[in-house]
């Protein structure tokens, strides 16, 4: 469901193949007929968007027939839990849950805590401007106290108690609303819930799989929380064929947020430190909670390690291991909040590496004009992509947005080695660390990004050397002695660092349960431990399939500690056996004291399953022995968050922040809380119960093809994957086609209210309209690799989304939206803006339109613009 | 079973009829096109490593199929096929949506069209158009009324040379550029070629293909390099979900038939073999197939014929007419000395 795995992710698609063959059957949840659904057992066309409503019609239809795994539900999540009598329900609130500050768009969670453990007012504007859920990525976040006891209703009948809220809060969500809102049949729907509850439970499980489909919504961490509300009600999480798979977007993304690229994030999921965090120990306070159970009670040990590892022997306990040294966010610093700051010129150079935003992120119009007016830029990359060009070829310069010999941005390009010319590892989906071999020399120039930052940081610390600044110590006390093969550095001794030395014996730590608070052990990343354990480099092996057992241990490394599947506690019931001997993984062994099977067990080795903690036992000590998720504050899987995140503690059906239609559900017509940003350079198209609506009548959305990569800079400069898919198209219905005059093959444009794209017309039998309350609903589909440079060229589809995102994660509501469709080619130049004025005009929109996001109730929220200093940016001087 | 001659029939060993001694067993290809999931990752993998040209930029509307046949520049040729039909159990989920007719047909119409007037017609065929029986033509089983849609199918399959059992272009090629290897598969020499044609129209499947520019005849060698090498053809190699298979040819053919018995249990009961008789007109395919239509929907002949069947039988006519054209003449002198 909101995957195209075929196509996105041939290579892992042979195991959905090989599953096939032995008898799985595969469904496909999807807007678009595609080359998955062409090899799925049935496929189910949706309304792009509306996830949450088909997945809560399943949680319906599971609680409503008390379909749950009910053994597995009453032992291992927290639907016994009672929550406090404070808690509204957004079936109380017509679509908002109790907590919601209208002003700031965003919710105080303290009444969605557990009843017996009192949670503080913690307004929600600054988790929100920090993004502070994805600071949790790798574990539950902070409930403090959760290590107690918490009180809960065993038998499930409490009305307070999870499970009846869980009931109460989707029972709307009948099979004839999911017709009505996601357009499908219900008969589909209802062979849907069957199928999977069927395949379900001791003797069966069911993999659900997903990527960017679900993700790239404004409400997209709800997707998948609703996806693990229902894997875990049918007992399918921690076992074997089993669990969630988020497949990424890229190769190695998953190790890019492991070892994160991203403004929030410091290693292995450990929050950046903000403004308020003075010391080393209210960091760590913040971290760990006080009173919680699970394996961020060791926080200490990895971020101290980490610090180690930064600052080596400049870091001491005295100077609070350099934690002084750590930049502190104070606000929203991600890409489209950045990408804004340009254009308004509080941004003065950039960093891209393999990165094509001009093309690949969503409004590419805004990126290009933020890039234009920057003092430098400097990008790393295969080839001379869009992102390095702007300045002569952007389509704003055939506007006259953007005039060359005016533009300020000095370009430093640096042509990039490729994957096969230097060595390195991959991590994937499965969080499994893949090395690869250096198999040729770069040529020419090319180099590897280890080599770049390398030798910036070493020329950095030379050109600052002897400074007596204090602002310089950063720099000059980073440890950066890395080995180096000529004046390549090793990418195997980076990976050493990665995995942890103590600094005793300098030798390699076999795991983060070594790492210590006490500046003896250094660790680049605390969840890649153990990947250079016995000074081997794991992450390298390559036994074959044939020669190991059925988890493959010794192919390549998985974090953490070589675990294939996460929580596998939860494969034995809470006495330790399996819960059936067909869907056995990991078992205790009494004879032998300890947790045994095919996978390593994702619990402590020698801890037994009627173990109990002491009294005022917190961290890992206070888990039981039947408390499977050992990264959660309570040891247990939510299908009711308590605490961290911004949107709410339960999925809830919103419409996307464009849409033809009104919520059937509730009032409130999108997420209440998701990130707006008014501003006249980012205009949104007006969804009901705002006017006008019906100017842009279709639900657009984009994806890949197997043919391309991403944003095109390794696909379009070569000749065998550009003739595969030589021309940017749309992808239109024939019905559709027949309502606006579509021709196949003959040219036609795509317009929103930023901006029009032209592409080649596909009238297919694989798009098809939907019948969504009382209504014909068309979807048009969109390919977005082409930009302006290579041997494909094309118009760019990002241009045409705007900027509104998830308030979780801050990532962008990129596929979904609303736009025209008309036949012939767009206008061009400056008639291009007049035409999408007129399209503006007749919408009625201004920066306001789809900003005033709080819309249940009587009246009408406020507008959430951007502050008026803002809204007229100076002019770059590139820009008349 | 070896028939006399090796130009028809069927034939155990074509390695050892074109002289090889001591060969390693025949190899091919069998590509189950019910796997297939359309990656195209074997049309890239062949050009890669045979450094095969370019082949155009050319968006060619039929479906996701922007290469359109194989050719000199192209040696795998992945079909997509649209259709209004079910795959054996599929529900393509279209029951109760509120759809029109299928716009297959008028796409199809304006790829005709375009074929129509393309320079090669995608491809290089001879030297005259010939009408391959494209995929989006006339679709066998295709909805025809004005009712809205409920059933759907899409087809994908990767095609390649068959490397017939009889091939058609090595027996008329006049300069033994073509040849059959110990593999008992079929390559043509690119230094001895001498771009005479005879082998394009030799050729029952419209396979081998002479390269603009260059003139010579180029085609899939089964990846011969690789297979000296003790390496699997590129294609096969890169192909994700096995729907290309390279082996034994013997041991292809057994894993055909357990896999279209295992589909027609599964409820798919159109799945069928093509190209694995040995007593089809071509003595059986080195490259054979497993499809779920009719062979012309994927643009494949439905009763490929070696055109040197024939020949002896030729050989015996034009004997024979040779024979009567002297017995005439012969008998017009003998005449005219009795008169």
């Amino acid at each position: 469901m909101g995957s195209n795995m075929a196509e996105a992710h041939p290579v892992g698609f042979q195991w959905v193949m090989e599953a096939k063959a032995r008898g799985a059957r595969v469904i496909h949840i999807d807007p678009r007929f595609t080359r998955t659904s062409a090899l799925a057992d049935q496929h189910v066309t949706l309304r792009t968007g509306t996830d949450i409503a088909f997945l809560g019609g399943v949680i319906n239809y599971i609680l409503s027939n008390g379909l749950d795994f009910r053994e597995y539900v009453t032992a291992y999540t927290n639907a016994p839990f009672l929550l406090n009598e404070r808690y509204q329900d957004t079936e109380d609130l017509d679509g908002l849950f109790s907590g919601y500050d209208p002003h700031t768009a965003s919710y105080d969670s303290a009444s969605w805590s557990y009843e017996s453990i009192a949670a503080e007012a913690t307004p929600g504007r600054r988790a929100k401007e920090q993004s502070s859920p994805y600071q949790h990525g790798a574990s539950g976040p902070v409930v403090e106290g959760a290590a107690g006891q918490i009180a809960a209703d065993p038998t499930l009948e409490h009305p307070r108690c999870v499970y009846q809220v869980l009931k109460r809060h989707f029972a709307r969500y009948t099979p004839e609303m999911v017709e009505k809102i996601c357009g499908v049949p219900q008969n589909l729907f209802l062979d849907v819930c069957r199928a999977w509850t069927a395949n379900s439970g001791r003797e069966r499980t069911t993999g659900l799989v997903y990527s960017v489909g679900w993700t790239q919504h404004s409400v997209g961490a709800q997707f998948i929380r609703a996806g693990s509300i229902i894997q875990l009600l049918l007992g399918n999480i921690g076992r074997p064929g089993g669990g969630i798979y988020a497949l990424r977007g890229h190769a190695s993304i998953q190790g890019s947020t492991d070892i994160p690229t991203l403004f929030n994030l410091l290693p292995g999921y450990l929050p950046m430190p903000d403004t308020t965090h003075e010391n080393l120990t209210a960091y760590l306070d913040n971290v760990r909670g006080r009173n919680q159970k699970g394996f961020w009670g060791n926080a200490d040990t990895y971020m101290t390690s980490l610090l180690k590892e930064y600052w080596g022997e400049a870091a001491t306990a005295e100077n609070d291991y350099c934690f002084g040294y750590l930049p502190r966010i104070n606000g929203d610093h991600g890409t489209y909040r950045s990408a804004m700051d340009m254009v308004d010129g509080k941004v003065f150079g950039y960093f891209l590496l393999g990165q094509n935003p001009a093309v690949g992120s969503a409004h590419g119009r805004l990126q290009r004009l933020g890039m234009a007016n920057l003092d430098w830029l400097v990008v790393r990359d295969l080839t001379m992509i869009e992102s390095a060009t702007f300045w002569k070829d952007a389509p704003e310069i055939e506007t006259g947005e953007i005039v060359t010999e005016r533009c300020r941005t000095e370009v430093f390009f640096f042509p990039a080695a490729s994957h096969v010319e230097k060595s390195g590892t991959f991590t994937q989906t499965q969080r499994m660390l893949q090395w690869r071999d250096q198999a040729v020399e770069p040529s020419g120039d090319q180099r590897s990004e280890l080599w770049f930052f390398y030798h910036l940081g070493r020329r950095l610390k030379e050109k600052l050397a002897g400074s007596a600044d204090e602002r310089d110590r950063p720099v000059l006390d980073l440890a950066w002695d890395y080995q180096t093969d000529g004046d390549e550095p090793s990418a195997a001794d980076v990976l050493r660092h990665i995995n942890g030395i103590d600094l005793r014996t300098g030798r390699t730590v076999s795991g983060y349960l070594d790492l210590k608070a006490d500046g003896s052990t250094a660790c680049g990343c605390w969840i890649y431990s153990g990947v250079y354990a016995d000074e081997v480099n794991q992450a390298r092996r390559r036994k074959s399939r044939f020669e190991q057992g059925p988890y493959e241990a010794e192919w390549g490394w998985t974090w953490p500690l070589n675990r294939r599947v996460l929580y596998n506690r939860a494969s034995a019931d809470p006495q330790g056996r399996p819960w059936s001997e067909r869907k056995k993984l990991v078992w205790w062994d009494a004879g032998r004291g300890e947790w045994t099977g095919h996978d390593t067990p994702d619990f402590e080795k020698n801890k037994p399953p009627d173990y109990q903690p002491p009294a005022g036992a917190s961290g890992p000590e206070a888990l039981c022995g039947d408390d499977p998720f050992i990264m959660m504050s309570d040891g247990k899987g939510w299908l009711f968050a308590p605490a961290g995140l911004a949107d709410g503690p339960m999925p809830t059906h919103y419409e996307p922040h464009e849409s033809p239609m009104r919520n059937l559900l509730y009032k409130q017509q999108a997420s209440p809380v998701r990130m707006v940003y008014g501003r006249p350079d980012n205009p949104s198209n007006p969804s009901p119960p705002e006017a006008h609506s019906e100017v842009f009548p279709y639900v657009f959305t984009a994806a890949r093809l197997t043919e391309h990569h991403t944003a095109g800079g390794m696909s379009r400069q070569l000749p065998y994957l550009s003739e595969l898919q030589p021309e940017l198209f749309v992808e239109v219905s024939p019905e559709l086609a027949a309502e606006r005059g579509l021709h196949h093959l003959d040219w036609g444009h795509v317009i929103t209210s930023r901006t029009a794209v032209d592409a080649r017309v596909v009238v297919t039998d694989r798009m098809a309209p939907l019948q969504v309350g009382g209504r014909v609903v068309h979807q048009v589909w969109m390919p977005y690799h082409w930009g302006q440079t290579g041997l494909t060229r094309g118009d760019v589809v990002n241009d045409l989304i705007g900027v509104v995102a998830d308030p979780n994660v801050f990532i962008q509501e990129s596929k979904v939206l609303t736009c025209d469709v008309r036949p012939g080619r767009r206008p061009r130049g400056p008639a291009l803006l007049d035409y999408i004025g007129d399209y503006r005009r007749r919408a009625g929109i201004t920066p306001e339109t789809g900003t005033r996001i709080m819309t249940a109730g009587d009246g009408v929220g406020p507008a959430h613009i951007e502050p008026a200093g803002l809204v007229s940016p100076p002019r770059p001087e590139g820009q008349p | 079973m070896t028939d006399t001659h090796s130009f028809y029939g069927p034939l155990a060993d074509p390695a050892a009829d074109a002289g090889h001694r001591e060969h390693p067993p025949r190899v091919g290809f069998f590509t189950d096109t019910s796997v297939c999931i359309g990656c195209k990752a074997c049309e890239v993998a062949c050009k890669e490593w045979n450094s095969v040209p370019e082949d155009g930029l050319n968006l060619l509307g039929m479906s996701f199929d922007n290469t359109g046949m194989l050719g000199s520049d192209s040696w795998r040729h992945v079909a997509f096929i649209e259709q209004q039909r079910p795959l054996g159990q599929q529900d393509a989920g279209l029951e109760g949506l509120p759809t029109g007719p299928s716009g297959s047909d008028a796409a199809a119409g304006v790829v005709a069209d375009a074929l129509r007037h393309a320079e090669r017609g995608g491809g290089e065929l001879g030297t005259a158009p010939v009408d391959l029986g494209f995929p989006s033509f006339q679709l066998p089983g295709a909805a025809t009324g004005a009712e809205g849609r409920t059933e759907f199918r899409w087809l994908m399959s990767s095609d390649v040379c068959k490397h017939c059992t009889h091939a058609g272009c090595l027996d008329v090629c006049p300069t033994g550029a073509l040849f059959r290897t110990e593999f008992g598969t079929v390559v043509v020499q690119e230094d001895i070629c001498n771009g005479c044609g005879y082998c394009v129209s030799g050729c029952p499947y419209g396979v081998i293909d002479r390269r603009p520019g260059d003139g010579r005849a180029w085609k899939c060698t089964l990846c011969y390099d690789r297979l000296r090498g003790g390496l699997e053809p590129a294609c096969a190699k890169a192909c994700p979900t096995d729907s290309i298979q390279f082996g034994p040819l013997d041991e292809l053919r057994e894993r055909a038939g357990q896999r279209l018995a295992q589909l027609h249990e599964d409820g798919v009961p159109e799945a069928r073999l093509y190209g694995a008789d040995p007593n089809d007109g071509v003595g059986g395919d080195g490259a054979f197939f497993l499809l779920l239509d009719e062979p012309e929907v994927y643009g494949l002949p439905p009763d490929p014929v070696v055109p040197t069947r024939d020949l002896p039988e030729m050989w015996k006519y034009a004997g024979a007419a040779a024979s009567a054209l002297l017995a005439a003449a012969v008998s017009v002198f003998l005449g005219r000395g009795a008169r």
